[in-house]
């Protein structure tokens, strides 16, 4: 078979195991959905600009950070995890010893992550519309779909860079969230900034987080443009590249000891 | 008969310590060959270096022609690889799981053809998490199968297993030898070796100190017959049989001709009505012979 028939395999049958863990399933569903009407109930009655001068209730503006909570958890955070359950287990060996391409085992789980991350993005996004006033991102769908795909490809090169440094599966979910968490309180992910202190405004310019919230804000409130928001998708995509260079390098296929 | 393993001054160092120290292995196609060893001894550093998993330091390997250190994709799509305690998706059913695997080789068994092969077919639609330790080790077998290999690896297949588990393993491993695949598996236990291999070559310490058939192995076939008896202390004008008796009148002879001795033996025992009590007639087995082998040598080093 060739290699996208591998890769479209792979997704297949990752699929069909994902669905059979309901509880996982469920809760990877739920724990976006739950942050959004958590902070929209604490904070959703303020006011908060966005993008070209366009100002949006902050429930609103919850709409799209946690679109982008939704990708980050479905690819950063789930492929670190569950990549690193499946090495421990000898699962990554085993492949490893197939003949199958190491490419196409892991794009196979890069696409899959993508997919569960497009369902969660449109679940928040019709939620968003439903009850939260934050209209369809119709007119800017291409921005929309390429910041998506974009902070998808470089949040899951960079869940798999992670995987390096985690000695085991049982440490993997304290060390993923160690790297992540504190990143998305500075990142205008679930605390908007109006004026953030120098430091915070730092890491936000720094690390990809606050710039796929930035572009997704783009591409939802954008009043008049296409939404595409070029310097946050380039920031992402840098980071993304460099999650690929050292997963390309350090990525074990054999359980740490 | 063509050579399907064929390995010269094999070492592997893992910082100061040697884990294999130059070995020499030959395997023929269509054999079972037996890599026996006690833990530590180097069976899985080396089996993992024709695995193409580790990078040996020094010495030739060519497997089914290729060096696995370098060969790719074509290569592994010739060999079945059953490692030490690796999993597979819990949430698969072992169908799923075989046809999964199956699916990267070229010319993949049919699926249930490989279930029935390990005695899974009650099992087929059942998940994987709900499979005991011996049907999933039997799961292993099967995912190593299915791509139809030429060449199959069983790492210590038995480890851990109830005897009853056992042989249905051995079981399996004689039903690929009748399919004419060459396996090459390793194992510490003597009888496993014995009962499956056609060859058998003892590790120790990162060194081959035996090989060959198991009945000729370590000379066995060659070794002297022990005659063991007890003579009554009552009984005297005990011939001289070239030693003096234990303290409870055991006799421990070593001899090249068994027929002759006893004949002399009991004949002598006959004629004055004396019995030779706990007579024991016994020729050195293989755990006699294994444990000599690996005893003096020890084993520390490795990395198992």
């Amino acid at each position: 078979m060739s290699g996208p028939g591998q890769v479209v395999r792979q997704v297949l049958f990752t699929n069909k195991a994902f669905w059979r863990n309901p509880a996982s399933a469920f809760f990877t569903f739920a724990f976006p959905l739950m942050f959004l009407v958590i902070f929209t109930t604490l904070f959703g009655e303020d006011e908060i600009p966005v993008v070209g001068g366009v100002t949006v209730s902050v429930s609103t503006f919850y709409v799209a950070a946690i679109s982008a909570f939704s990708v980050i958890s479905a690819c950063y955070t789930n492929i670190a995890i569950s990549v690193s359950f499946q090495r421990d287990a000898g699962i990554l060996k085993r492949i490893r010893g197939t003949p199958l391409p190491s490419w196409a085992f892991l794009l196979g789980r890069v696409v899959h992550s993508t997919i569960i991350a497009v369902i969660l993005v449109a679940i928040c996004a019709l939620f968003g519309a439903a009850f939260y006033d934050a209209e369809l991102p119709t007119r800017t769908l291409p921005a929309f779909l390429v910041t998506l795909l974009v902070g998808a490809a470089s949040f899951s090169a960079l869940g798999l860079a992670i995987t390096a440094v985690i000695p085991n599966a049982d440490a993997s979910p304290a060390i993923v969230n160690a790297s992540i968490l504190p990143i998305l309180f500075l990142s205008d992910i679930f605390i908007p900034f109006d004026n953030p202190p120098a430091w915070v405004d730092f890491v936000g310019k720094v690390f990809p987080v606050r710039h796929f919230s930035d572009a997704m804000q783009a591409a939802y409130f954008s009043p008049t443009g296409s939404g595409f928001s070029g310097v946050d998708l380039l920031v992402m995509a840098v980071w993304g590249l460099l999650g690929l260079v050292l997963a390309a390098r350090y990525f074990s296929w054999e359980p740490r000891k | 008969m063509t050579v399907a393993i064929e390995v010269r001054g094999l070492r592997k160092s893992y910082g100061d310590v040697e884990a294999v120290r130059g070995i020499d292995l030959t395997v023929e196609s269509g054999e079972v060959f037996a890599l026996l060893g006690p833990n530590g001894a180097g069976k899985t550093t080396t089996v993992e270096i024709l695995e193409g998993f580790r990078r040996r330091s020094s010495g030739d390997v060519s497997v089914l022609g290729d060096d696995p250190a370098t060969a790719g994709a074509e290569f592994r799509a010739r060999i079945g690889i059953v490692l030490q305690s690796t999993g597979v998706d819990p949430y698969l059913t072992v169908r799923e799981t075989v046809d999964l695997y199956g699916g990267y080789y070229p010319n993949a068994r049919p699926v249930d053809e490989v279930v029935d092969l390990v005695g899974l077919s009650e099992k087929r639609d059942t998940r994987v998490l709900k499979l005991s330790g011996g049907q999933q080790q039997r799961l292993d077998v099967a995912i190593a199968l299915a791509g139809d290999p030429e060449l199959l690896f069983l790492d210590e297949p038995t480890t851990g297993f109830d005897p009853g588990a056992r042989r249905n393993a051995w079981e399996i491993v004689r039903n690929l030898s009748s399919l004419r695949k060459t396996v090459f598996l390793t194992t510490h236990y003597m009888d496993e070796a014995q009962n499956l291999a056609n060859r058998v070559a003892v590790i120790s310490n990162g060194e081959i100190v035996a090989e060959g058939p198991p009945s000729t192995l370590g000379g066995r076939h060659l070794a002297a017959t022990v005659v063991r008896f007890r003579i009554p202390a009552a009984v005297a004008d005990v011939p001289d049989w070239g030693q003096v008796p234990a303290s409870d009148g055991t006799f421990e002879l070593r001899t090249d001709d068994p027929t002759r001795m006893l004949h002399d033996m009991t004949h002598w025992a006959m004629e004055r009505d004396v019995s030779l009590e706990a007579l024991d007639v016994s020729r050195p087995t293989l755990e006699d012979v294994y444990l000599e082998l690996t005893h003096e040598l020890g084993a520390t080093a490795g990395s198992e």
